[in-house]
């Protein structure tokens, strides 16, 4: 069957507004955050509701069509790309918030809804949700499922899959199942935890529509400084000092000096652009004791010789700050035309190491490589500038990525701290586990999805990749 | 090659991330990325490599932008989207044959009408005929846009200062405002005087150009900043004020429009009413909300100082706005070239609007008060008036 006789049936079954098939209209499809590769889908639909979800997946499953599930798009790895051409099915129609159960203290949404509503919504009770990835204004919570998404508050407070206590999805073949709480049960569900297999499939074993998070009170109170030093090693110091005394800050981020400067530029805060590097440390919780732990960190930073503390005043200074490391990547626009970034992890103890052997790739490709990252965590982003106009850049930027992520795995790291694999790591996955690892990933996966027909050619080595970027990558090796 | 309209570096600096998509009120109404800011970039793009043409498909996605620039003041990445969006609707005026309806409204309309104040006074003078003669149910729906009070107020050439003199300032005095809303602009001048302002209306004063830069047709544009910048020059002014937030960011753009010093200079002298005044206190019996005009909170970013103005007399009738600075679907003259958008934006406003219980809806843009005025009856809301946030400060006064 052509494809315009699918477009067309599924016209029929969702009304002609919610089906897209002229190659002009899919082209804005063709990618997500990550740019480096492309592919056309053959159709983008966009249901309402679940029950036009189910209809399109039954169509796609009879037809033997592929699935990509899609939220805002926001990926940095291109885990929503249509490597296969197929069937992609946006959810940015199905962003509505159905519930907010203050008692209980969770939230029922559909998968399309943007994380920072869930917030927004939740705010006039003293509750929030948690999980705040640095793209939270835009990214959909369906696709911080998937990527079981992180940010920097996950230090202390968890990622994802400890806020989402149930959802609704819909497999390959059309079924609907609910896996984990339901909206009106208890917390604790017997039998296996397939909620928690499915967190973090990007994708791969069905769709999610709606989905039951977990609320969490605000904290009484916030300590937000920021903390100036002259260098890498010893702000990494003070962070392996940190948390070695037993403190968990809410966050502990950290910016190296070209991505301070680029942030500055942007928002004007007031950032030393001569610092080596700075850190932006969050300490919350009850206000009795919250005085004596900033202390605490205070000493430990300036016995690292942090050469200036300040700390946010009030709450605007306070999100004035979070403006400054959220949005840090979107400022890189105005120091090149592309980018890509890496979210590589190592042990905390292994950052300065890490750091100068990320310096040293910048000089030996001649690419700048800006940092900003979780260093409570050890989760690195180095973003790699280039500019797509320049084929050689493109080569140069793919192979100092690719040597950054290869000595995160020689320090004992992983590839990815929260982006996910996608299309982007693949390659690195069979360095980070054995054969008989991904035999069991795929057997699990087959689980869900036997005929290999939801968001495929992702994780797995093996995939499908674009034929001009495979030549690049050799020519660059 | 398709001729060269876009500044490619400047399009090049949105890398893609996304966090435009949330803020784009045409993207929260159809969820298709093609009516995204960063889809749109990303066409704009396309037409000029000549990967997509110029055809019906591409314009309608990209007539369909409100120009709003939500998308610009959440940008981390500091695209001048408004710029981009300006050459790519010029290059669509010059290279895209429209419909004879859209040529008819586009070139004649709102180019040859509403830029004219005495053109846009015989335009709207047919439905006060009627109206006055209580015939008003007669007329077609489009004219309830044109408000009840819809009067012109004759401005004296100098008002002086009513308080301890700060400065001389010039007013912009407006098309649509001067015509539909002449009191809005004699309560600027009021308000100003009190401030301590000598208020100057030099009458040789025209359109600042928003009208025609928004329809991509920049050379018109030019012609009337050029005009504006020669008359406030000779007036001598500290300061250059205008109450339409649509006039402001064009007239504050100048700079850019015109690239030559004196623009720069007129530019730099450019402020809202709301960044010229200080609060104070009064009283407001009923609940009271604010909504943005994109104009002001995405083009010239200021979302704080009228809030604070209106705050000072609202005290704790005050209450703010859920999605505040989302369009309200009239966007210059966008609610004649897609009134179905315009209509869904209209509503969701008017939706958020009545979620508040809010009597008073302040705003700072004359489009803005009409689009919403017109959203409010046909939701039945006869008792919600929208005023200006000159009118609501100045009846205060009065108080």
């Amino acid at each position: 069957m052509d494809i315009e006789t699918n477009a067309r049936e599924l016209r029929a079954l969702l009304g002609a507004d919610a089906v897209i098939s002229t190659p002009t209209e899919l082209l804005v499809y063709e990618c997500d955050a990550y740019t480096l590769e492309k592919f056309l889908p053959n159709i983008v639909v966009l249901p309402r509701t679940t029950e036009q979800v189910v209809a399109t997946v039954k169509y796609c499953a009879e037809n033997k069509l592929t699935i990509i599930p899609r939220g805002a798009g926001t990926s940095l790895s291109g885990t929503v790309l249509a490597v296969d051409g197929g069937v992609m099915i946006g959810l940015a129609r199905m962003n509505k918030i159905l519930h907010v159960d203050v008692r209980n203290r969770r939230a029922l949404v559909e998968a399309g809804c943007v994380n920072a509503w869930i917030t927004n919504a939740a705010k006039p009770h003293g509750l929030y949700y948690a999980p705040d990835p640095s793209s939270q204004p835009a990214c959909t919570i369906g696709g911080n499922v998937a990527t079981n998404a992180g940010g920097p508050h996950t230090l202390k407070y968890g990622v994802t899959t400890n806020h989402i206590l149930g959802f609704e999805m819909v497999l390959p073949d059309g079924s609907l199942v609910w896996l984990g709480a339901t909206p009106d049960g208890g917390e604790d569900v017997d039998g296996y935890d397939l909620r928690g297999a499915v967190i973090g499939c990007e994708g791969m074993f069905g769709i999610v529509t709606r989905i039951l998070v977990r609320l969490t009170r605000a904290p009484q109170a916030y300590k937000t400084l920021l903390c100036v030093f002259e260098t890498i090693d010893e702000a990494s110091q003070a962070v392996s000092d940190i948390i070695a005394a037993g403190i968990v800050p809410g966050a502990l981020e950290m910016m190296d000096q070209p991505i301070t400067q680029a942030v500055e530029a942007a928002y004007k805060v007031g950032l030393p652009l001569d610092a080596g590097a700075v850190l932006i440390i969050e300490l919350d919780g009850l206000a009795a004791g919250l005085e004596r732990q900033t202390q605490r960190v205070i000493d430990l930073c300036q016995q690292n010789h942090s050469r200036e503390i300040r700390i946010a005043k009030d709450d605007t200074e306070r999100l004035a700050l979070w403006k400054c490391r959220k949005q840090a990547f979107g400022a890189i626009g105005r120091l090149s035309p592309n980018f890509i970034t890496q979210d590589g992890t190592v042990p905390r103890s292994k950052l300065p190491e890490l750091m100068r052997f990320i310096r040293a790739t910048s000089e030996k490709y001649g690419l700048r490589i800006p940092n900003v990252f979780h260093a409570g965590d050890g989760n690195i982003h180095p973003l790699v500038l280039y500019d797509e106009r320049d084929p050689d850049q493109i080569h140069r930027a793919i192979a100092a990525g690719n040597e950054i992520l290869q000595r995160c795995l020689d320090l004992g790291g992983s590839v990815t701290g929260e982006h996910g694999i996608g299309v982007e790591k693949i390659d690195f996955m069979e360095k980070q586990h054995a054969p008989a690892d991904l035999a069991a990933m795929q057997k699990l996966r087959r689980v869900f999805d036997p005929e290999h027909r939801c968001n495929p050619h992702k994780i797995f080595p093996g995939s499908k990749r674009c034929p001009g970027l495979i030549i690049k990558k050799q020519a660059a090796a | 090659m398709a001729e060269q309209f876009l500044d490619y570096d400047k399009a090049l600096t949105c890398i893609h991330c996304g966090l435009c998509l949330a803020h784009c009120p045409t993207y929260l109404e159809t969820g298709n990325e093609n009516d995204s800011p960063r889809g749109r970039i990303y066409t704009m793009r396309a037409i000029q490599n000549d990967r997509l043409k110029l055809d019906a498909t591409t314009v309608k996605h990209l007539d369909l932008c409100l120009g709003c620039r939500a998308c610009e003041a959440v940008c981390p990445s500091g695209v001048h989207y408004g710029k981009l969006l300006e050459t790519t609707r010029e290059h669509i005026e010059k290279n895209y044959r429209r419909s004879v309806f859209q040529t008819f409204l586009r070139k004649i309309f709102i180019e040859q009408v509403f830029p004219y104040p005495w053109r846009t006074t015989m335009a709207i003078a047919p439905v006060k005929l009627l109206r006055a003669l209580g015939l008003g149910a007669l007329l077609p729906e489009i004219a309830a846009f044109v408000p009840q009070e819809a009067r012109s107020v004759k401005l004296p050439e100098v008002s002086p200062a009513t308080a301890p003199k700060r400065g001389r300032v010039g007013l912009i005095t407006g098309c649509v405002q001067s015509v539909m809303f002449g009191e809005t602009n004699a309560a600027t001048v009021k308000l100003l005087n009190r401030a301590g302002y000598d208020v100057v209306t030099p009458r040789e004063q025209v359109c600042c150009g928003a009208l025609y830069a928004h329809s991509g047709n920049l050379a018109s544009a030019r012609e009337v900043a050029r005009q504006n910048i020669k008359v406030f020059e000779r007036a001598e002014v500290d300061l250059i004020v205008i109450n339409a937030a649509g006039c402001g960011s064009t007239l504050k753009e100048y700079g850019h429009l015109v690239g030559t010093d004196a623009g720069v200079k007129f530019a730099a002298k450019v402020k809202d009413l709301s960044e010229v005044l200080l609060p104070r206190q009064g009283k407001c019996a009923t609940r009271v909300t604010f909504h943005d005009a994109c104009h002001l909170a995405h083009a010239q970013r200021i979302t704080a100082q009228p809030r604070a103005l209106v705050k000072a007399i609202a005290g704790d009738q005050y209450v703010e706005l859920p999605e505040a600075a989302i369009c309200c679907g009239s966007a210059g003259s966008y609610n004649l070239t897609e009134p179905g958008m315009a209509g869904q934006l209209q509503r969701r406003k008017v939706e958020n609007i009545l979620k508040t219980e809010a009597l008073t809806v302040v705003t700072t843009n004359p489009g803005c008060i009409l689009q919403i005025r017109a959203g409010l009856k046909k939701a039945g809301a006869l008792d919600v008036r929208v005023v200006h946030l000159a009118d609501f400060l100045a009846e205060t006064i009065r108080a």
